[in-house]
This record gives structure tokens, C-alpha cells and sequence, in this order.
């Protein structure tokens, strides 16, 4: 039995870990990564915020682990072929977001990645030195990616933002009122120096035999075309809430449902970080904070008007930079959507909700669950996601058996 | 450097290098076919698309932008 389990080992999920055991709790914490920083720290959390603190405190971190069945109050975890269940009296999940992924023909190429993705895959070995790479989507995330894609080496053909520019100078006007993250935008401007920021431009289509050779772009009336090795593309994010949900708590259309302390709809089960809203790092530190003060029961509100000053500056962002409903019309009939299980656009769109997708059709009942294609979908045809069941992710027979085990005794 | 097997040919990565991260570095595009055939490979980066799935030592459909790339480890794709 642990005290406080947290599930995540993001900044958010770290700063909860570190603030509850700075206040004297147990605190076991879980994460399906190889060492703690999630998605923005993936291996390089040495040195960053927090990381000192970090260090002081004792914590029970158990790493390459996923958490994929609850029952009552134990999670079944999955670490390797090995699986086990834990005891908690209060559980933070701080299980973060995935980018959002929106299909256009040719999406499934080898060589179309996601933008964080791409950046996940070099700072986990890939040597991108001397590869054509061109960025696209949307957000702040594609020039953070751009700068290290280009400190690796790659050849950074362009940086294709789809926001009008008229909506990036208002974005740029707002920005001023951010000191500290306009100050983050000049730095990377000029990390970035001589790469084209192509605005109010987007990826059509993308061909190539076996794999990305052509991507064409559109700019208003304009198309053009340019070759590449490596096409990063995302729109953005989408908050990871299937966890939450086997917990029972409450989902909004931005994420999980928390109050001021950060509190589900579950008593003792709290959200920090991008699952209960697309909001970035500093929101994400924030929220773990409060987290880890409120599941000790201590005082939080002097927290709340940093909070409110970081979400205002999300919600600039999330404003800005949402998809141009344009995008919905880049899929061909023979498009494929949901890449698990390999069903088109033309088959989908006769479909009226999600629910009748997955009977009719297999979209999302792969192994990635509707992660990728149910946000698509969402955007393309305005579904509602579908429902989980456990397990959350893919498991393993030992882990199912296990799982059932509990089902039966809780 | 570490020695590892791709298809049966023989490559040296980084240490910490994961086996998705060997295997596109090793010039190999396709990991695995959909199942309609088409050629995939990684798309997220971070264990929840799938498309990354290989025969890592034998085991199958195993996540290998989740696992690290090992001395000697086998890989197949598909
Ligand atoms: C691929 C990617 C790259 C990004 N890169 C950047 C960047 O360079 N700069 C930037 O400012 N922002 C980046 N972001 C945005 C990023 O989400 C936030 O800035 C920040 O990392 C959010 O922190 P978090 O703690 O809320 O979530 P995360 O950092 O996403 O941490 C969540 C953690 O929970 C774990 N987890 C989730 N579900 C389970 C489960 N069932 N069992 C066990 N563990 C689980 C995940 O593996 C992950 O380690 C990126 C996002 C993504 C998806
Ligand atoms: S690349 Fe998506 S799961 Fe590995």
C-alpha cells in the first residue's frame, strides 16, 4: 500500500511526486518511459527545474512501467512480461497529452512522423544529421522541434505553419504581455535563423514508393512541392484521458474535470498536468504542485494566480493555433484513417457516431485503441469519442489474467 | 557501440539508441504491413500509435520505439 501513487512521470507528475514527499508522504511513481521527464525532458531532466528537488526527496519510482487496469483502489501495472498490482490511498494521474494527428493521403508513408514524435525518436538515437526534414501542422511545439531537429544536423527544409498570418501578428501583439515566453520565441527564432516560416501553408498530400519522397504544400491558391527524407507533422495536442476514465472520473471535451485542488470528479483521485487540458510546461508544474500540496491536505491558494496567468497564455495558444477547418477536406476517398485496422475515409463517412464505427467498420479497435484515429475523427466528422474498457492499453495474458483476478475479488 | 541484427545483417548503434531508433538509422524504412499490406513505420514516437511494432528476439508485435537496442539483439521486420 503506497500513500500516494502518481501516475506519469512528466513535469507534472514530477512536481507532485517531489512536493507530497517534500511534505512527508509515501509516494510511489509510475512511468511507462525509461527514466522520468515525459515527453518535453525525454532523457535529459538533468538540470532542468525541479531536477535538484527532485534529487533531495525519496520517491519509488518505478520505471517501463504502464498502468492498464484499475479495480477499486489497485491498478494493475505491466512492466516488461512481469505484472502486478498496487495499493493507494490517493493517486495523482499526471498521464499527460499525445499529439493530434490530423489524416491527409500519403499520411501513412514511412518517413511521416509526428513533430514531437520525430524529436522523440532522435533524442532516442536516431541520427537525423544530413536528412531533408520539413516541419508542419501546427503550434509553438513545431519550432522548439525545428531548433533541435536542426541542432542534430538535419537539413531543415521549411517550417509550414497552417495559422493565417493576420491570427500569428494578433498571437505575436498578445505575446508581449509574456515576457518570459517571448524571450523563449526570440531565442528560437534565432536558433532557427535562414529556415523558412512559411505561414498560412499546409501539407496536401505526401507520395513516394515504400516510403516519403514528395510532399506537396498548399498556401492559399499556391501548391508547391519539396522532396525530403522525414515529413514532421502534428496539429497540436490532444489530452491522454483513457486512464482517467477507467478511474471513472469525469471527461470534458478539453480534458479531465478537476476543481481547484485540482481534484477529479473521484474523491482522492487527482489530475494534474495536459491530461486535464492542453496547457504546456509551466501549467503542467503548476498544476503537479498543487496536486502533490492538496493530496497532503495543505494549503494551495497562493498557487492559484500563478496558475490563472499560465492558463491565460495557454488559452492564447490553444485559440490561435486550433486546426482550420479546411483541414477536414484533405482526405481522398481511399485516404486511410484509422491506421490499425487499415479503414478508409469513404467507408467511415457513412458512419453516423463512433460507437457504430467501431461495430461496423474495426476503426479503433487496434492496439493503439482509437488513440490516434478517435481525435481525427472528433475533427473530421465531430464524434464523440468512444468509451474505454480495460484493459487501457494493449496487454499482455499474464497482465489480463491478473486484471480479471482483481475484477472478480473488488 | 553495440552490435545488433537487422534482418540477419549485422549494424553498430549508440548505447541508449532504442531498436526503432537503430532500425530507421540502419536505412530501413517499412518496420511492418498494415493490414491491408501497406508499408508502416513510426509515427509517434512515445508507445501509442504502434506502428513501430517488430520481431525483437523473437517476440512479436513488441513497441520498438519502447525498447532499447541491446548487443546481439535480433530484429526482424515484416
Ligand atoms: C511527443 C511530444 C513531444 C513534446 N515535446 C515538447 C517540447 O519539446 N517542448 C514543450 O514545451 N512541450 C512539448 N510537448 C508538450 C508536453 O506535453 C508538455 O510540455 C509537458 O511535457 C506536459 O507535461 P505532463 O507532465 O502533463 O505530461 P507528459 O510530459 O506527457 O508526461 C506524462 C507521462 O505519463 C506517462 N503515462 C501516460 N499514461 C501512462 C500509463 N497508463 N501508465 C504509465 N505511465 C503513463 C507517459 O509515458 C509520460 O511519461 C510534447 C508533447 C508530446 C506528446
Ligand atoms: S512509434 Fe508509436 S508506438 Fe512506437
Amino acid at each position: 500500500m503506497t500513500d500516494l501513487l502518481i501516475i506519469g512521470a512528466g513535469p507534472a507528475g514530477i512536481a507532485a511526486a517531489v512536493t507530497a514527499a517534500e511534505q512527508g508522504a509515501s509516494v510511489t511513481v509510475i512511468d511507462d518511459n525509461h527514466a522520468p521527464g515525459g515527453q518535453i525532458w525525454r532523457g535529459e531532466f538533468h538540470g532542468k527545474p525541479w531536477y535538484d528537488r527532485f534529487q533531495k526527496v525519496k520517491l519509488n519510482i518505478i520505471s517501463d512501467a504502464r498502468v492498464i487496469a484499475v479495480h477499486g483502489n489497485a491498478v494493475v501495472i505491466e512492466q516488461g512480461a512481469a505484472a502486478r498490482t498496487i495499493h493507494w490511498n490517493k493517486v495523482i494521474l499526471a498521464t499527460g497529452a499525445r499529439e493530434l494527428f490530423l489524416p491527409f493521403p500519403g499520411w501513412t508513408l514511412p518517413g511521416v512522423t509526428g513533430v514531437g514524435g520525430l524529436q522523440a525518436l532522435v533524442k532516442s538515437g536516431l541520427v537525423i544529421r544530413n536528412k531533408r526534414v520539413a516541419v508542419a501542422g501546427s503550434g509553438p511545439l513545431l519550432l522548439a522541434a525545428a531548433a533541435y531537429l536542426r541542432a542534430k544536423g538535419a537539413d531543415l527544409v521549411m517550417i509550414a505553419e497552417q495559422v493565417p498570418t493576420a491570427a500569428l501578428m494578433r498571437f505575436g501583439m498578445e505575446l508581449r504581455k509574456h515576457p518570459k515566453k517571448l524571450k523563449q520565441a526570440a531565442a528560437l527564432q534565432l536558433q532557427l535563423l535562414g529556415v523558412p516560416y512559411v505561414r498560412d501553408c499546409y501539407v496536401e498530400h505526401a507520395t513516394g514508393k515504400g516510403k516519403l519522397e514528395t510532399l506537396q504544400f498548399r498556401q492559399g491558391s499556391k501548391t508547391f512541392t519539396e522532396e525530403v527524407d522525414y515529413a514532421a507533422i502534428a496539429y497540436g495536442f490532444t489530452p491522454e484521458t483513457e486512464l482517467a476514465a477507467a478511474f471513472g472520473c469525469e471527461i470534458l471535451a478539453h480534458g479531465v474535470w478537476v476543481d481547484k485542488r485540482q481534484q477529479t470528479s473521484i474523491q482522492n483521485v487527482y489530475c494534474a498536468g495536459e491530461s486535464t487540458g492542453i496547457g504546456g510546461v509551466d501549467v503542467a508544474l503548476l498544476e503537479g504542485e498543487l496536486a502533490g500540496l492538496a493530496a497532503c491536505r495543505k494549503p494551495t491558494k497562493h498557487l492559484l494566480p500563478l496558475l490563472a496567468r499560465e492558463q491565460h497564455f495557454a488559452s492564447l495558444l490553444n485559440q490561435t493555433f486550433s486546426p482550420r477547418p479546411g483541414l477536414k477536406h484533405l482526405c481522398t476517398a481511399d485516404t486511410i484513417v484509422c491506421r490499425c485496422e487499415d479503414v478508409t475515409y469513404q467507408v467511415l463517412r457513412q458512419q453516423p457516431d463512433s460507437r457504430t464505427a467501431k461495430l461496423q467498420t474495426r476503426c479503433g479497435m487496434g492496439p493503439c485503441q482509437g488513440r490516434i484515429c478517435g481525435p481525427a475523427n472528433t475533427f473530421l466528422f465531430g464524434w464523440e469519442q468512444g468509451s474505454v474498457r480495460p484493459p487501457i492499453l494493449p496487454a499482455r495474458m499474464a497482465t489480463l489474467a491478473l486484471s480479471m483476478t482483481q475484477e472478480t475479488s473488488s | 557501440m553495440i552490435e545488433l541484427f537487422i534482418n540477419g545483417r549485422g549494424f553498430f548503434v549508440k548505447e541508449g539508441t532504442t531498436a526503432a531508433a537503430a532500425v530507421l538509422t540502419c536505412g530501413t524504412a517499412q518496420f511492418r504491413s498494415s493490414v491491408t499490406g501497406e508499408p508502416r513505420a513510426p509515427l509517434c514516437g512515445m508507445g501509442i500509435c504502434y506502428e513501430c511494432r517488430l520481431t525483437i528476439d523473437g517476440v512479436q508485435h513488441a513497441r520498438s520505439c519502447r525498447i532499447m537496442a541491446t548487443e546481439g539483439m535480433r530484429i526482424e521486420t515484416t
